[in-house]
């Protein structure tokens, strides 16, 4: 599983940090940026779907 | 139609008739909410207040969020104005919340690294060190009252700070922004006064700013900042204006509910002092329950919208507390579950007016908290019926008087 961020559509909700704080980070203006940009592994698998799903803006792409 | 006189008298039903300052629904909007969401309209409509659309589902609330060209920002209040700022106060706003297009972009990009996460963090400790000073006045008397001694002291001092004015002053921001956004929501020579205190208050400090310039002092930097942007005094006025009154009312309120819940939940008290790991899910839990804010959009052209004929400057309630508890988004929506996982509420609210102080507020509502729990692990409501609340635009405990 591979994670990236819409910028387009991310409005720095933070709910991706929060779900999965070691996946997503912030920028200086409070946007998410993706910490692991490789291939994530496995126990963090779960996180990032909730980051995916608690994000208001549907600015979490998975891919799998 | 902008006193409690003109729009009082009983509600027959909430659909047709809705009234946001009625004092059941101050106390209590749920019922009501789920009421509309269930009902054959979720998107109602109701002529009090200078009439207003109220949608209530989740989905709906959003997509209105999102769509800021046809659901504008040119006007945020609950209620229409009675009477616009003139002369000398004209033209102040509070910017980026009340900007659309293209300006909104700059408007916001200049206040948004402020507020970032990590921006923040460094409030964290004088936080905490605030949170302590104000319970060591009150812990020894066995009661305190929640919402005034403590939930209410927190976030003005904290803005005071941000802004570089006097906390000093706290008590009197305190009451102007109250005249704002609580007060003077139904009386419009209230609202109107304390729009120009905060105003009058402000000038003065843009004057010192200029003749006496600070070193890493958000007004300074605000004023400064033409090089990149096309700031002007307005500008400036309109961001202290903003962080004044959306930065304390907001965020007390979320403190006050939060210690009001804690205080009749000690499955939950316990449940935090046994699980620290659990406070930023748990901050968000309770940021969705008690969503505090309500903030108005107006509609930019006649359009129809989920079957509702919207007209050009007709006002829509952003009911955040009714889309947070929907339950087609939430399971068992009107339970806090400290521990949530599934949880895309939108108490900051959705799309390009996301609130630029969320991770602020976060931060505030965390350590008011965890310093209560710490210092008072036990404590209970003193009188569940005295507990007072206020409503409309924002939502939360005015008297909450506890003992421990």
């Amino acid at each position: 599983m591979r994670v990236r961020v819409d910028e387009a559509s991310c409005q720095g909700q933070q709910m991706c940090s929060i779900a999965a704080p070691e996946v997503f980070g912030s920028d200086d203006l409070g946007h998410a940026t993706v910490l692991i940009t490789g291939d994530l592994p496995a126990e963090l698998h779960a996180k990032a779907r909730r980051a995916q799903a608690n994000c208001p803006e549907d600015a979490i792409i998975l891919e799998e | 139609m902008t006193t409690l006189e003109e729009n009082a008298g009983p509600v027959n039903d909430p659909n047709t008739d809705y009234n946001i300052f009625d004092p059941e629904f101050v106390r209590d909007p749920y019922p009501t909410m789920h009421e509309i969401r269930e009902s054959k309209c979720p998107i109602a409509h109701s002529n009090r207040w200078g009439g207003s659309w109220f949608p209530t589902r989740y989905e709906d609330v959003v997509a209105i969020a999102q769509e800021h060209e046809i659901f504008t920002s040119r006007d945020i209040v609950v209620v229409p104005r009675a009477a616009p700022l003139e002369g000398a106060y004209a033209g102040v706003a509070a910017p980026p919340i009340t900007s659309d297009p293209p300006d909104h972009h700059w408007h916001r990009r200049l206040i948004l690294p402020v507020f970032a996460p990590q921006a923040v963090a460094k409030y964290e400790q004088s936080t905490r060190d605030l949170c302590n000073s104000l319970i060591d006045g009150f812990v020894n008397n066995g009661e305190a009252d929640a919402a005034t001694d403590y939930a209410q002291q927190i976030p003005v001092r904290v803005i005071a700070t941000m802004l570089g004015v006097p906390v000093e002053m706290s008590d009197e921001f305190t009451s102007w922004v109250r005249g704002v956004l609580e007060i003077g929501l139904t009386d419009p020579k209230v609202r109107l006064e304390n729009r120009i205190n905060i105003i009058t208050f402000f000038k003065q400090q843009l004057e010192d700013r200029k003749a006496n310039p600070r070193e890493n002092d958000l007004i300074t930097d605000l004023l400064n900042s033409g090089d990149k942007y096309p700031v002007t005094d307005q500008y400036v006025l309109g961001v202290c204006n903003l962080m004044l009154v959306a930065g304390i009312d907001t965020t007390w309120s979320a403190i006050g509910s939060s210690l009001w819940h804690l205080a009749q939940h000690p499955e939950h008290r316990r449940q935090l002092r046994d699980n620290p790991d659990l406070w930023p899910m748990a901050v968000e839990e309770l940021l969705r329950a008690y969503s505090p804010v309500t903030m108005a959009r107006i509609v930019d052209r006649d359009i129809e919208f989920q079957g509702c004929p919207m007209k050009a400057g007709d006002r829509i309630l952003m009911a955040f507390p009714a889309a947070n508890r929907d339950p087609r988004q939430f399971e068992r929506p009107d339970e806090v579950i400290l521990d949530r996982e599934h949880n895309r509420h939108v108490a900051f609210g959705s799309g390009i007016h996301r609130c630029a102080g969320s991770n602020l507020a976060r931060l505030e509502l965390r350590v008011a908290l965890q310093v209560w729990l710490e210092r008072i692990p036990e404590f209970s409501l003193t009188d569940p019926a005295g507990v007072t609340w206020a409503g409309g635009q924002v939502h939360g405990p005015r008297v909450c008087r506890v003992r421990f």
